[in-house]
């Protein structure tokens, strides 16, 4: 029986089917908390899968890179889903080309201001320079933002670690902050949401509103570019 | 559904090739939006079925998160032991950075007549 078992789970560990069922597995289960409980956007449903697939890893004693093995097929529609993003930009263009000034304004600040607020807090409160470096280019999506990492010293993985928490805080307290700066405008929201907080910002934008969407999309890839160009001259600039 | 995911995955292989080619700094399916976005203003709308699938896979655009959030587990050691300035410069800076782009966004756009219409 116990020989059953143990072929079992050597199947199960070996194919990425246990990685990938169980990542749609806990993501409903956060879908489902969500929309059980109100939508509310602490419940986010990615906090939820996250928290719950670390849970179970950690009892199991499977390793992160094993789980990532099946997990990856999930991973890699990110690619697919960022070219998607043309779509509600394409919808929303007319809107979009009325807004460019102040856009490209507010990018600019939105930008410098998440990667100095970000070091120069973490170094308030001692933080070390690896951790500061990894930092720096936490707003943007993950493999500019781990591009930008390895460019100044950072640790790329460390980088994608925070990456994904900035867009967890985001999308579960964003709302909350715009609601308390009384920003109603959709597309001053979702802009700001895709700036500070790239895909995951974008997603929860989504979920609310399609101009706000559309405008996170675009914030997202704006603020990457910005991040990949101006973060490493600005790094030269103060580290020399 | 299968066009369209072949027209996305054509369109990032495009961006790859080109940001490896030229060195940029962008990554691959940023620069494969921008070719869709072209191809859609070339064509002058967006098909159905593109519609359809765009937007399918944009709604569950959070689950595709998930495996590399679960990567978190992997840096337990140093996010414990500077627990404080990471939370603190997570929190603040992501709040901030949300609210400053957006008020600065919304402040030009009030400023300028054109704008605002239909939008709340």
């Amino acid at each position: 029986m116990s020989a059953d078992f143990r072929e079992i789970w050597v199947y199960l560990s070996a194919s990425p089917l246990a990685g990938l069922t169980l990542t749609l597995v806990a993501y409903q289960i956060g879908l489902w908390i969500f929309e059980r409980f109100g939508r509310r956007p602490v419940l986010n449903p990615v906090l939820i899968a996250v928290l719950l697939l670390a849970a179970v890893l950690s009892v199991t004693g499977v390793e992160y890179r094993t789980y990532f093995e099946g997990a990856q097929f999930v991973h890699f529609l990110l690619g697919p889903a960022t070219v998607a993003l043309a779509v509600p930009l394409y919808n929303q263009f007319h809107q979009v080309r009325r807004s460019a000034l102040a856009m490209i304004v507010a990018l600019l600040v939105g930008s410098a201001a998440s990667a100095l607020t970000a070091v120069a807090i973490a170094w308030a409160f001692g933080g070390s320079m690896p951790t500061l470096l990894s930092l720096a280019p936490k707003s943007v999506t993950s493999p500019i933002a781990m591009g930008v990492s390895e460019q100044i010293g950072g640790l790329p993985s460390l980088t994608a670690v925070f990456v994904i928490l900035t867009g967890i805080i985001a999308a579960t307290l964003g709302t909350w902050v715009l609601n308390l700066i009384r920003v109603k405008d959709w597309r001053a929201r979702g802009f700001g949401m895709g700036v500070a907080a790239h895909g995951i910002g974008t997603a929860r934008a989504l979920q609310v509103n399609e101009v706000a969407g559309a405008f996170a999309g675009l914030g997202m890839g704006l603020n990457g570019l910005a991040t990949a160009i101006l973060l490493p001259i600005l790094y030269r600039l103060i580290f020399g | 559904m299968l066009g369209t995911l072949t027209i996305l995955l054509l369109c990032q292989l495009a961006g790859e090739l080109l940001a490896r080619l030229l060195h940029l700094p962008v990554p691959g399916p940023v620069i494969g939006m921008v070719f869709l976005f072209i191809g859609l203003l070339i064509r002058g709308g967006v098909p159905a079925p593109i519609q359809e699938t765009a937007g399918g896979i944009l709604r569950h655009l959070s689950l595709l998160f998930v495996p590399a959030g679960v990567g978190v587990m992997t840096h337990a050691e140093r996010l414990g032991t500077e627990a404080l300035p990471i939370a603190a410069a997570l929190f603040g800076s992501t709040l901030f950075g949300v609210a400053i782009t957006a008020w600065v966004m919304n402040a030009l756009l009030r400023r300028s007549k054109t704008d605002g219409e239909g939008t709340r």
